[in-house]
């Protein structure tokens, strides 16, 4: 049986995300007292801001809840050299991008969160926490 | 250890050839063409894997855990700029130093004050992590990593640069460096605290480095985990150079006021030398950054509900 690229690419992604579901968290600054580590939330998502900096990129965008209202999130990912080394650079993301942003919230019910990865509009994903499968 | 034998493999390879060609000639007359192309079939798989073996042989060889196979290492030569062979971030240590993470599995020899110390820190990671505005990390407001955390924490890719009298390591991590004297000078007898402490170091044998460390700064961590140290701390570092391509290096903890004996925090970590003209990512605690961090992140994901 042979797979296409981009089923072999989904497979890939998805092989990753399952060990991402199993794998400790590769955060070094500060671990995951504050994050619901069982739950995901995949949003459709305009970027704001995609802040570079140490210990954490953020990642800010708005979303619309069920009542048609603008909410503000916020969510972290590691850092620059770590961001760098799975695929992402400070041009990943500009304010006014459309993409799918899936996260692990924060327990206390805030617009907050970690990113797992980011779906762009052709398809192609970006993982916040592992350095992608070599082609 | 045992000398290299690479030749090994393919002679035993080659027999196996050769004996399934003796046993296709005896066989031939005899079995129709069908068995032939079965035969042959199993030849050629033979001399296939035969010839991965041999091509993936050398990699392979170099990646496992026998890199003295190769060549001799240079003598008295740790320049160079290395990564954790595990990739970078490969050695980056959150929960602790890599060979005593704090997971309840690995208990360290702790003094009452040592313990006490370790109870009063509140990391965010390991056993005792709290959410990361309740924390007291010295790091979180970007104070100086310090010495040893410096490698067992945030331990990234790093240049070894050797002078006349000095070993320099210059770390990834804010870009710090230290400097280890090989004048044959003494360590101080009362030293004046410092981030990063005074170290000399030494030549053991040909290919192993070994530096002390003593007078840093009780106010940093050993380690993300939030393992404590005394002002009478002691540090040995082990830097062997495996072959022309590896650096094992090793960091051994002794601090009588904070633990009962010596530990080995790092054991024989694995680096590897990276290309001439490699360069360092830059990665700095930044105040202004950790502060919007803080600001936006850190502190409204810690409230309760």
């Amino acid at each position: 049986m042979r797979f296409g690229i981009k089923n072999r690419r989904v497979l890939t992604f998805a092989a990753t995300m399952g060990l991402l579901a199993v794998s400790a968290p590769l955060f070094a600054h500060h671990g995951t007292a504050s994050f619901d580590t069982k739950k995901q939330l995949t949003m459709k998502a305009t970027i704001t801001e995609w802040y570079w900096a140490n210990p954490h990129c953020l990642l800010k965008f708005d979303v619309k809840d069920a009542k048609g209202s603008i909410v503000h999130w916020t969510a972290e990912t590691s850092n620059p050299p770590d961001m760098v080394n799975r695929g992402w650079s400070i041009h990943s993301l500009k304010p006014g991008d459309q993409v799918s942003v899936t996260i692990e919230p924060v327990k206390n019910g805030a617009p907050l969160g970690r990113v797992l990865w980011v779906e762009f509009p052709d398809g192609h994903k970006l993982s916040s926490t592992l350095i992608p499968a070599k082609p | 250890m045992r000398p290299s034998s690479p030749s090994e493999p393919q002679q035993q390879n080659a027999t196996t050839l050769r004996q399934n060609h003796v046993q296709n000639e005896k066989m031939m007359p005899k079995i129709s063409g069908l068995l032939v192309r079965v035969s042959v079939s199993a030849a050629l798989l033979t001399a296939l894997i035969f010839a991965s073996a041999c091509a993936r042989s050398p990699q392979s060889q170099q990646s496992a855990a026998t890199p003295s196979q190769k060549a001799a290492a240079p003598i008295h030569d740790l320049s160079g700029t290395w990564d954790p062979e595990a990739g970078p971030g490969g050695a980056v240590q959150a929960d602790g130093a890599k060979n005593y993470p704090s997971d309840g599995k690995h208990a360290l020899p702790f003094t009452p004050l040592g313990e006490q110390t370790f109870k009063a820190h509140k990391p965010g990671f390991g056993i005792t992590q709290v959410p990361v505005a309740l924390a007291n990390d010295p790091m979180d407001i970007c104070d100086p990593q310090g010495f040893p955390r410096i490698v067992l924490h945030n331990f990234r890719t790093s240049e070894i640069v050797q002078t006349a009298n000095q070993v320099l390591i210059l770390y990834e991590f804010n870009k710090i460096w230290r400097v280890i004297w090989t004048d044959g000078r003494p360590l101080p007898a009362d030293p004046e605290p410092r981030w990063f402490g005074y170290s000399v170091g030494k030549w053991d044998d040909d290919t192993t480095f070994v530096a002390q460390t003593i007078g840093t700064d009780d106010r940093t961590w050993l380690d993300n985990a939030g393992r404590p140290h005394s002002g009478d701390l002691h540090v040995e570092e082990r830097y062997h150079r495996v072959d022309p391509e590896h650096l094992e290096m090793s960091v051994t903890i002794d601090d009588p006021k904070m633990y009962t004996q010596p530990w080995v925090a790092l054991d024989k970590l694995i680096l590897k030398l990276q290309p001439a003209g490699f360069d360092i990512r830059e990665m700095q605690c930044s105040p202004s950054e950790t502060a919007k961090y803080n600001k936006e992140m850190g502190l409204p994901a810690a409230r309760t509900k």
